[in-house]
């Protein structure tokens, strides 16, 4: 089948819409899809000093499977990246929760409104902040040193995964909230009264009714934090750490640093492959909430 | 009082979240150099301070430059997508539309790492704010997509046909009905984007040439102590800025909503 | 002369056959309406003469003006959207003048037109009114004036009254038929709705799975319906099995379950087929219980059920040798009181209003 015929078969809105999408998808394919082959493409070449080595080869792959180094690193991103996911979407839970069935209806923009604030301060100050409030001589250790509630500051939340944690989990917080939030909101609020009409207590109804039907939301708001999560560099850097650094670091690291672009790339496409991998399970083990 | 429990809970959150916020002021107007309590006195000398760096007004230049142009190119090819998928049908939708979203669930490192190889190592070329754009625009344009499409989506599709059929031509329709209709769409969604970019750090780190952008700049100077009252009392302005321009965004979004009679859902993305 | 003549219009979505061959002529100021079940294809033929749709085959002529290649806002037809789409984010007046725009008149002419257009449907004053403030009758109203200031050859209208509540919708169905013998534009309305079609029409069309079934004046198409379907869809028909069993010149008789014999003129027959009918068709009101006096030719019944509608009551009597019970119509008097569930009663009938189907 030719191109004229695929032409003539299309009716006009079909032609529109096309024409009408192709910008931004042509930009989306030179500058995403090109540029990801070539990633791919340069993970299986390697550095030779000052020039690469464009023979194909496995041996990066090799290296990043061997070397403990990466091995520990992309191992403690995908943890670490599996918590604070676990730890945002179950504090975030409770807050969509409340502001979409206690809050009334007209002052629940105004705490969205107050849910979002902190996300638009500079991302960079916010981690900043963290450091500041979690370390030695921070705002915690004084605060409860003060109080009278401990003699020494505690070390065991700077310079660790658990920083990480936290820190991330409160950059995150308004991404997850408002896709379950959002969820929430779509529930028909009949079918909690029916659940209930039907002999279910509160609990039972919001494991029976409610959670099933807030799930779409719950893993939207899981996949918007698991996936950024691995590719962050500034917060374990900042806060983390030498036990708190990730493999986005050691991308940082290998493309800016030791300009091994073909390392770097190697351990992006294993990371992107990873993430990828992980979310499509964790869709697929959720697949009868999507429908 | 209705959610005891949850209510406490939900105040105590807020508490966790205002945190590093309500400090960010504490610290930018405290006299004493090193960020640590308790507080000394009051000053504005950080803010002052903030005039005479030239480094810095030239960082906020061009990353407003940057901002600028990521978002008129996100809401241009914002509003192509949008009105493709809201109005047409066409084949391959699904998997178009898909691959335009990708950057929204993709590790912006990701996005960096794979412009930093075909920049440098395959085209050659200088890195430099135009890079930073390009970055830019694939991670805003999902966003402005998914502004617009709720605003165009809102829209009846005989309002259209209605202009066309009272004598005007397509264009004609779109320019007096459609764009006028999701205009406030429009302008919430430049305002986003031009937010994210404005506060976009791990791609333009990779991606900004000889002129840092100021989140670029602001990274440099984290690790100079001394410097770090100033940077306090630069976020400061910036959060105050990006929630004039949110507040202004929401303004426009719920005008959007009324106008086409829709009942407001609230709050953004 | 017709105003629009439509030849063999084929349409297709995709493998979706949606109009199969629709010929048909509307005259020049004639309130012609498209009257089928959902689905059937109206809201279809309408865009494709609007020109939204375009044909897969076949000619629209309007104005003796073959409309191939014509786009919508080139075609000399204005149309009244089921939603009614006024332009939310204009006034009233705006709304109404917008299709003057082009026109380029003076200011004062431009607000003289659009004044008269809203007096027209009666929105004297409103032009000044945001159009999201309106009820759901003045928005049709405004409708109405924005497309009839254009003075259109021919005027749309998609289900224009389904919106509206039954009062309102009452109201607006004799006013859109004053309105349309005032302007005398050619009125083309989409209606799933009989009666409707009946009270408003000079013609309708009856479609059926995007053919059009029967083309004829309401008491035409009422009192002799083409086929079983038109039949049923239009009003309430009784279907009754029957046999021919002689044709002379100036009389047909039939052997009809539950009636016995009938005598029909010729004329009742359908045109062209002569023999083997078997099924005939009666309104509710060509069949009446016998209060007094005795008729020519009267069955036993017995009444089954009945519902009671002020001015007149329905009921249901199951004749001998019919399956199921027939409707009978009956004007309440006070010499007439209304039976009781399970009476038995006499049946008569009104011979020539029997219907006869080819099948
Ligand atoms: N754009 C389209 N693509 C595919 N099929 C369509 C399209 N528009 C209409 N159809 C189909 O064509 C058929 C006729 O549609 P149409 O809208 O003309 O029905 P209608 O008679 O106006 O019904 P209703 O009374 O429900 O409005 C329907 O089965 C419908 O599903
Ligand atoms: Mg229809």
């Amino acid at each position: 089948m030719g191109v004229r015929t695929i032409a003539t078969r299309l009716d006009s809105d079909a032609k529109r819409g096309l024409l009408l999408v192709s910008p931004t998808a042509v930009y989306v394919l030179l500058l995403l899809a090109a540029p990801l082959a070539a990633v791919v493409t340069f993970s299986f070449w390697t550095q030779d000093f000052l020039t690469i080595d464009r023979s194909f080869t496995l041996d990066n792959y090799r290296e990043a499977f061997t070397d403990p180094l990466y091995r520990v690193l992309m191992i403690r991103s995908l943890v670490i990246s599996g918590i604070v996911t676990v730890v945002t979407v179950v504090l975030a839970f409770p807050i969509a929760y409340f502001v979409s069935f206690y809050v009334p209806p007209e002052r629940k923009a105004l705490w969205i409104f107050l849910i979002t604030i902190p996300f638009w301060t500079s991302y960079l100050l916010r981690v900043f902040l963290w450091k500041v409030i979690l370390g030695f001589n921070g705002v915690l250790n004084s605060g409860l040193i003060s109080l009278g509630l401990i003699d020494e500051p505690i070390t065991f939340i700077l310079y660790n995964a658990n920083a990480v944690v936290i820190t991330l989990a409160h950059a995150f917080a308004p991404f997850t909230i408002l896709p379950i939030y959002v969820a929430l909101e779509k529930i028909d609020r009949s079918l909690l009264e029916a659940s209930r009409d039907l002999g279910e207590n509160r609990v039972t109804t919001f494991f029976r009714v409610t959670l099933p039907l807030a799930m779409p939301g719950v893993i939207a708001a899981t996949l918007i934090v698991f996936i950024p999560t691995i590719g962050d560099y500034v917060t374990p850097r900042l806060v983390g750490g030498p036990n708190g650094l990730m493999i986005a670091n050691m991308i940082q690291t290998q493309f800016l640093k030791l300009n091994n672009a073909p390392m770097g790339a190697t351990l992006a496409v294993l990371a992107m492959c990873a993430v990828t991998a992980i979310s499509l399970i964790f869709v697929l083990m959720n697949r009868r909430y999507l429908r | 009082m209705k959610g005891g429990w949850l209510r406490i809970y939900a105040i105590g959150y807020l508490v966790f979240l205002y945190l590093p916020v309500v400090l960010l002021p504490m610290f930018a107007f405290n006299e004493g150099t090193v960020i640590a309590f308790p507080l000394k006195g009051f000053t504005t000398e950080w803010f002052v301070q903030l005039a005479g760096i030239e480094a810095l007004h030239g960082a906020l230049l061009n990353s407003v430059f940057i901002a600028l142009v990521t978002a008129s190119l996100s809401v241009i090819f914002g509003i192509c997508a949008a009105r493709a998928s809201t109005r047409f049908r066409f084949p391959f939708k699904g998997p178009i539309m898909g691959a335009i979203m990708v950057p929204l669930v993709l590790p912006e490192i990701i996005v960096a790492v794979s412009l930093l190889v075909v920049v440098v190592q395959v085209l050659d070329l200088p890195l430099s704010a135009w890079t930073v754009i390009a970055g830019h625009t694939l991670i805003c344009t999902p966003f402005a997509i998914a502004i617009l499409s709720s605003a165009f989506q809102g829209l009846d599709q005989s309002l259209e046909e209605a202009a066309v059929d009272l004598g005007e031509t397509r264009w004609g329709a779109f320019k007096n009905i459609i764009l006028p209709l999701v205009s406030p769409g429009i302008v919430a969604s430049f305002l986003i984007c031009f937010t994210i970019s404005l506060d976009e750090f791990i791609i333009a780190f990779f991606l900004t040439g000889a002129e840092p952008t100021l989140p670029v700049y602001i990274w440099s100077q984290l690790r100079f102590p001394t410097k770090i009252p100033a940077v306090m009392a630069l976020g400061t302005l910036m959060l105050v800025a990006s929630l004039i321009i949110l507040s202004v965004a929401e303004y426009y979004r719920r005008r959007g909503v009324e106008r086409v009679g829709g009942k407001d859902s609230g709050g953004f993305l | 002369m017709s105003i629009i003549s439509l030849k063999a219009i084929e349409k297709y979505y995709g493998d979706y056959h949606a109009l199969k061959g629709i010929d048909c002529e509307i005259a020049e100021g004639e309130f012609f309406s498209l009257l089928g079940p959902s689905g059937c294809g109206k809201t279809t033929l309408l865009r494709v003469i609007a020109g939204f749709e375009d044909v897969s085959s076949g000619t629209v002529v309007i104005g003796g003006q073959n409309m191939a290649g014509v786009p919508a806002n080139k075609r000399p037809t204005n149309m009244v959207f089921q939603s009614y789409a006024i332009f939310p984010h204009l006034s009233v007046a705006e709304n109404v003048g917008y299709g003057l725009r082009r026109a380029r008149l003076p200011r004062a002419e431009l607000a003289e037109k659009v004044n008269g257009a809203l007096k027209m449907v009666g929105l004297e004053g409103f032009g000044g009114r945001a159009s999201h403030a309106l009820s759901g009758g003045q928005r049709q109203r405004v409708a109405l004036a924005r497309a009839l200031i254009l003075e259109p050859k021919v005027l749309l209208l998609d289900e224009p009254l389904s919106a509206l509540d039954k009062k309102m919708r009452e109201q607006m169905q004799t006013e859109l038929r004053r309105l349309q013998r005032q302007v005398g534009i050619t009125f083309i309305l989409v209606t799933h709705d009989q009666e409707e079609a009946l009270i408003m029409s000079d013609r309708i069309a009856v479609m059926f799975e995007g053919e059009i079934a029967q083309l004829a004046a309401p008491q035409e198409l009422y009192r002799r319906p083409l086929t079983r379907r038109v039949g049923e869809f239009i009003g309430v028909m009784n279907f009754l099995d029957a046999r021919q069993v002689d044709t002379g010149i100036s009389q047909v008789r039939f052997d009809v379950d539950g009636l016995g014999e009938v005598e029909i003129k010729p004329e009742q027959l359908p045109k062209g087929a002569r023999s083997f009918y078997s099924v005939v068709g009666l309104r509710p009101e060509a069949l009446s219980i016998v209060y007094d006096g005795s008729p020519k030719s009267a069955v036993p019944g017995k009444v089954v059920d009945l519902s009671y509608y002020g001015d007149m009551t329905y009921y249901e009597v199951q004749l001998e040798g019919t399956s199921s019970p027939v409707t009978i119509s009956m004007k309440n008097l006070t010499s007439r009181p209304v039976l009781e569930r399970g009476a038995e009663t006499q049946v008569t009938w009104d011979a020539g209003s029997l219907v006869v189907f080819a099948s």
